[in-house]
């Protein structure tokens, strides 16, 4: 098992470098460089070769590469295109944001994700399963930003319950800042969870399906009894898959959260930083979610090795 | 559903519908939401087809006059009127105008994006599967660097290189989602390789070629249909997300994901202001992706849970 382990762990670390290797090249295809943009269309070729040579623009592109991450590994993450602040500068006080807003959806949606689904599995068929299911296809089938207009539109602007704007001075204390934060906490609560609730069903469902439960329905366990101390203990391992699958797919939905509500996070600086053309600031930030989403992604594939104990023990 | 016998022309293939093994027949049958979904689809494929003639306004016209002719002071986020069945957006555009030549870039971008997609995912997951060897390892390891990446991650850092075009959001969104129409069709492909038929064809001493035309995509076709409805679902919010970034279509094409997030502001005056401006473009893109969804919901489950596994 733990060799498994080791080699999903191996190839976690060879998908991140080809990430950088491919966010490399995409970003530097193109035909105008970070000096070109720096200077803009008026520049003179004396100073567009002066800016190159000070950027390191002027070398190959493998040792561009090279300095690239190496430099990205010790923390230095490059100088923004647009206004020339560190990039360590312009993310440092954003990343905090995001993780603070990701954390709080995490432990909010996690146990209600688990709970609904096993409700639904717990009645298949039945009217409470159906509007689960229904509801969570619904949401699942629509944009997010589609959930967010809506929540805004009725809590923020119609009832007037919580502010729509996210606007945090740093000044707030903690709950405070999760009042402010109620309504894209809120859509992102919902967008995860309506992934993760019918994973969870299924993921029980289909423990359901196996033979040791018919075993336990024949002597007559009521229903609750198998789903709670057999199926449950057994879907664990499935489902502590499908929760990191899911934080994953955070990494996305942050980006549409955040700019909706204008909270000033690590994704909406990206988005920023797309609009400017922004190069190295948007190396750096896709560096960032990149690496996040796989090794969200190692832990789940981890997750599901360790919980199988046919594989604890190889033949 | 496909015919799956071999048969030369000239014979009849109802014969073979005696066989013990004869394929089953199954005819669609929806229930009352499919049946409604498919209206809903039919609906806005219509639109996209014809808006653009029917619509009241052209997608760029300004109202400055009200229906008298005389000049309005603030034509921006107007209530429904005679003269705007939705109202008006931000800068005084007719909604419903804008919505429907929306349709047409939205779906129309969507739709070719889906099928460049499938074109790449199935031409390269057939010829992984059929191939195997170093040609699947290869093909397969490149499909997994595409899927290391969130979809919209991969968006921003292509448009921040190459700005944001037409043609570059087709390629974009057909490059990303023929990574995971890959591995549909090769997995596909790798199931129906193994079967009898198939030895059976080239024990006959059928070529690689006819083996792949007549026996392995007529009995993927059913299955790739219908994912081909969920990854057009799947491509319609990715573009439409990018175009509500800003980083999608831009002015003053018409777009649903651009149209929500240009009158975001309207909004804050709530349902008795303009409100409609954001919401009318969003309930578009929802009702359109929830009727492919539920079509597709309807499909697979007649179709059994074999097709469940296959369309992670």
């Amino acid at each position: 098992m733990w060799q498994m382990v080791l080699r999903r762990i191996l190839i976690g670390l060879v998908l991140i470098w080809v990430v950088s290797v491919f966010i490399f090249i995409l970003t530097q295809v193109l035909p105008g460089d970070a000096a070109q943009i720096r200077l803009g269309q008026q520049a003179t070729p004396e100073s567009l070769a002066a800016l190159r040579k000070e950027l390191g623009l002027d070398r190959s592109l493998p040792v561009q590469y090279f300095s690239w991450i190496g430099n990205l590994l010790i923390g230095n993450l490059g100088i923004s295109a647009a206004g020339g602040a560190t990039i360590e500068s312009l993310i440092g006080n954003r990343i905090g944001n995001t993780v603070f807003m990701t954390a709080i959806v995490t432990l909010i949606s996690v146990p209600l994700s688990v709970v609904l689904g096993l409700i639904a599995a717990m009645f298949p068929g039945r009217l409470i399963d159906r509007v689960i299911t229904s509801g969570t296809l619904g949401l699942i089938a629509v944009p997010d930003f589609f959930v967010a207009i809506f929540l805004i539109l009725f809590l923020a602007v119609q009832l007037g319950w919580v502010p729509a704007v996210s606007y945090l001075s740093g000044s707030e204390g903690f709950w405070k800042s999760v009042y402010v934060l109620a309504l894209p906490i809120g859509t992102l609560v919902i967008v995860v969870s309506a992934q993760m609730i019918r994973m969870t069903r299924a993921g029980i469902l289909n423990v359901m399906g196996s033979p040791y439960i018919e075993m336990a329905i024949l002597k007559g366990v009521p229903r609750k009894r198998i789903i709670l101390r057999h199926a449950l203990l057994n879907a664990i391992g499935p489902i502590v898959n499908v929760i990191a699958l899911n934080l994953a797919y955070l990494v996305s939905g942050v980006v549409v959260i955040e700019t909706i509500f204008a909270y000033p996070g690590l994704a909406k600086l990206m988005v920023d930083g797309v609009q400017t053309r922004d190069i190295p600031l948007v190396q750096a930030c896709g560096m960032i979610f990149c690496t996040t989403y796989v090794v969200l992604i190692l832990i789940a594939d981890i997750a599901s090795i360790v919980s199988n104990p046919r594989l604890r023990h190889p033949k | 559903m496909t015919d799956t016998t071999n048969t030369s022309p000239d014979v009849d293939s109802s014969i073979y519908d005696e066989l013990p093994d004869a394929p089953p027949k199954t005819r669609l049958r929806l229930s009352w939401v499919g049946k409604i979904s498919v209206a809903v689809v039919a609906f806005w494929v219509f639109i996209a087809i014809v808006g653009p003639y029917i619509a009241p306004y052209h997608e760029a016209f300004f109202i400055e006059d009200d229906l008298a002719g005389n000049p309005i002071d603030d034509p921006s986020f107007m209530l429904p009127s005679s003269q705007a069945w939705l109202g008006t957006d931000y800068l005084g555009r007719d909604i419903l105008s804008r919505i429907m030549w929306g349709a047409r870039t939205t779906i129309g971008i969507s739709f070719i994006a889906t099928l460049l997609a499938y074109s790449i995912g199935i031409t390269m997951g057939i010829a992984a599967a059929v191939a195997g060897g170093w040609t699947d390892a290869a093909l397969s390891r490149m499909v997994d660097a595409v899927l290391s990446f969130p979809n919209i991650m991969l968006g921003l850092i292509v448009i921040a290189a190459f700005g944001s075009s037409i043609p570059m959001l087709i390629l974009l969104a057909g490059v990303i989602y023929a990574a995971s129409v890959f591995r549909i069709a090769r997995a596909l492909g790798q199931d129906i390789m193994v079967q009898d038929y198939v030895e059976a064809a080239r024990a006959r001493g059928e070529g690689l070629w006819w083996i792949i035309s007549k026996e392995v995509l007529p009995n993927a076709a059913m299955p790739l249909a219908t994912d081909f409805g969920l990854r057009l679902v799947f491509v319609i919010l990715f573009i439409s997300t990018l175009s509500f970034l800003g980083l999608g279509v831009q002015p003053p094409i018409s777009d649903w994901g651009s149209m929500v997030r240009a009158n975001l502001q309207g909004l804050g005056n709530g349902l008795g202001g303009g409100a409609l401006a954001p919401l009318a473009p969003a309930l578009a893109i929802a009702s359109l992706t929830i009727a492919i969804n539920l079509i597709v919901d309807d499909i697979s489950a007649q179709a059994g849970g074999s097709l469940a596994g296959k369309m992670s």
